[in-house]
């Protein structure tokens, strides 16, 4: 199942629940681990663009993410705006898309490069770039996997992102477990009562749940029948830092 | 016929949908409402394999639908799960002698006001890739004729997804399907904005953006996409249901 290995990887990525911070960098290093590519990088991704390195798990990886963070183009770049996977098995031969950006990546190495954008329907949060130092595709079990990390990273930048240390917060708990339509529909509804992003709103939403130790699914519901009104100053608001 | 030409119609209306970087979600949404018109149904949903090990809720034609895909899904229990299993046609199931078989499907659907429930397979030679579900609250059973253009239009469906592009089958499909996933999401949480931008419930906004599709062509994920956004108001989107055009 899906989402048991997507809490899998998130149990395994966080140590000690209680400080996430170096749960991207343990991320990023069983990714390149387990999965048949030569490392990986996790970025945030804004609507202006590449919007900083998060983790890197080698070299190549950290130059990746800062050549496209300097060129604005190259795979990350796309597969963040259109929301799809963007594939690259053969760089060499990936056309006039990103030529900077594939002269670039070739000098450092890098022969095929597999971007993932982590989502959440309309919340964008950034990508997970998968390079390798050979040419060929991801085997079907490979992708398979890789969109579990990409999973599994989602939560994890959604909850850093929004709530700097994400303390209290077991993300293993709440990962991959709101797939119900409900808890996206309640999503809007907060963003709107609340004044905030989708992607807050859905933080707010697990926090609360959390907080009152109840399925964020049956949580939505009451969002949904009036039950439950988020406000403008309600917690789990961002952090003006973040 | 005016039936005939109206199947007709649609199969070049989903034929025409079928091009590069086509929107799954809106394309199986549009498929599902045709076939409930064409087939003489009174709801349809559609589940596919998101290659990851589970079977996901991706189109549906209303709420009650939708409830009972999901009630499959959780309960493990139902025709459609069982079409999805074995590969073939379980139609015509009479949902009041059914009992013995799907005790807590039938229950549920029954309890919805169906009588009868139709379940087809989405598949390419060996691979099932997913099914549709027709729902009817008239105990009439669909003829073979009626089973022949729904299974057409599921297969179209099936070809669609596994031939959008010419290479590697699964890459393709478990990229496909995830971005019809994230569709799904964003039009889930384009009816929550709607519904309290508004003042509707989910449902009516849905109603509101399956119309203001229809009437100005745009797919329903880009409608979604335009409200997430806040470029497209529910002021708007009203008038434009309200006023007739199109």
């Amino acid at each position: 199942m899906t989402r048991k290995r997507v809490a899998d990887i998130l149990v395994a990525v966080l140590s000690r629940p209680t400080d996430d911070t170096a749960a991207p960098d343990r991320l990023v290093a069983l990714c390149a681990q387990v999965l048949p590519v030569s490392g990986a990088g996790l970025a945030f991704m804004t609507d202006e663009g590449h919007g900083g390195t998060v983790a890197v798990s080698d070299a190549a990886a950290s130059g990746l993410e800062e050549l496209q963070f300097t060129l604005g183009e190259g795979p990350c770049v796309d597969a963040s705006r259109s929301g799809r996977p963007v594939l690259v098995p053969d760089l060499a031969h990936s056309g006039p898309r990103w030529p900077a950006f594939a002269d670039g990546a070739h000098a450092a190495g890098v022969r095929a490069v597999f971007a993932l954008p982590l989502r959440v329907g309309g919340i964008r949060v950034g990508v997970l770039d998968l390079h390798r130092d050979a040419v060929g595709e991801l085997a079907p079990e490979a992708l398979t996997e890789a969109l579990a990390f990409a999973d599994a990273a989602t939560t994890l930048l959604l909850h850093l992102g929004t709530r700097p240390g994400g303390a209290g917060l077991p993300l293993q708990d709440v990962a991959g477990l709101d797939e119900r339509a409900e808890v996206h529909q309640a999503t809007g509804i907060v963003s709107v009562h609340a004044e905030v992003s989708l992607g807050q709103a859905l933080v707010m939403l697990r926090a609360r749940a959390y907080a009152e130790q109840r399925p964020v699914g049956e949580l939505a519901q009451d969002v949904l029948n009036g039950k439950v009104r988020f406000g403008r100053d309600d917690d789990g608001r961002r952090d003006p830092s973040a | 016929m005016a039936r005939e030409q109206r199947l007709t119609e649609v199969f070049v209306e989903l034929a025409d949908t079928l091009v590069e970087g086509f929107d799954v979600v809106d394309f199986l949404q549009v498929l599902t409402e045709r076939c409930v018109e064409l087939v003489d149904t009174d709801a349809a949903g559609l589940m596919l394999d998101d290659q990851r090990g589970n079977l996901r809720v991706i189109a549906y034609t209303d709420e009650s639908a939708r409830l009972l895909e999901l009630f499959e899904l959780q309960r493990q229990e139902g025709p459609c799960l069982d079409c999805f299993a074995s590969g073939a046609v379980i139609a015509n199931v009479d949902l009041g002698a059914a009992g013995g078989r799907w005790p807590v499907f039938t229950e549920a659907a029954r309890g919805l006001g169906f009588s009868t429930s139709h379940a087809l397979p989405m598949r390419l030679r060996r691979k099932v890739i997913g099914a549709l579900n027709l729902f009817t609250v008239e105990p009439t059973p669909l003829s073979d004729g009626q089973l022949a253009v729904a299974q057409g239009l599921a297969d179209i469906a099936t070809i669609g997804l596994l031939h959008a592009r010419a290479h590697e089958d699964q890459v393709v499909l478990s990229e496909q399907l995830q971005t019809a996933l994230h569709s799904r999401i964003v039009i889930e949480q384009a009816k929550g904005v709607l519904s309290a931008r508004s003042g509707v419930d989910v449902a009516e906004a849905f109603r509101l953006m399956r119309t203001h599709a229809r009437r100005t062509g745009e797919p329903l994920t880009e409608v979604a996409n335009a409200i997430i956004e806040g470029s497209l108001g529910a002021g708007a989107m009203q008038r434009v249901a309200g006023s007739g055009i199109g």
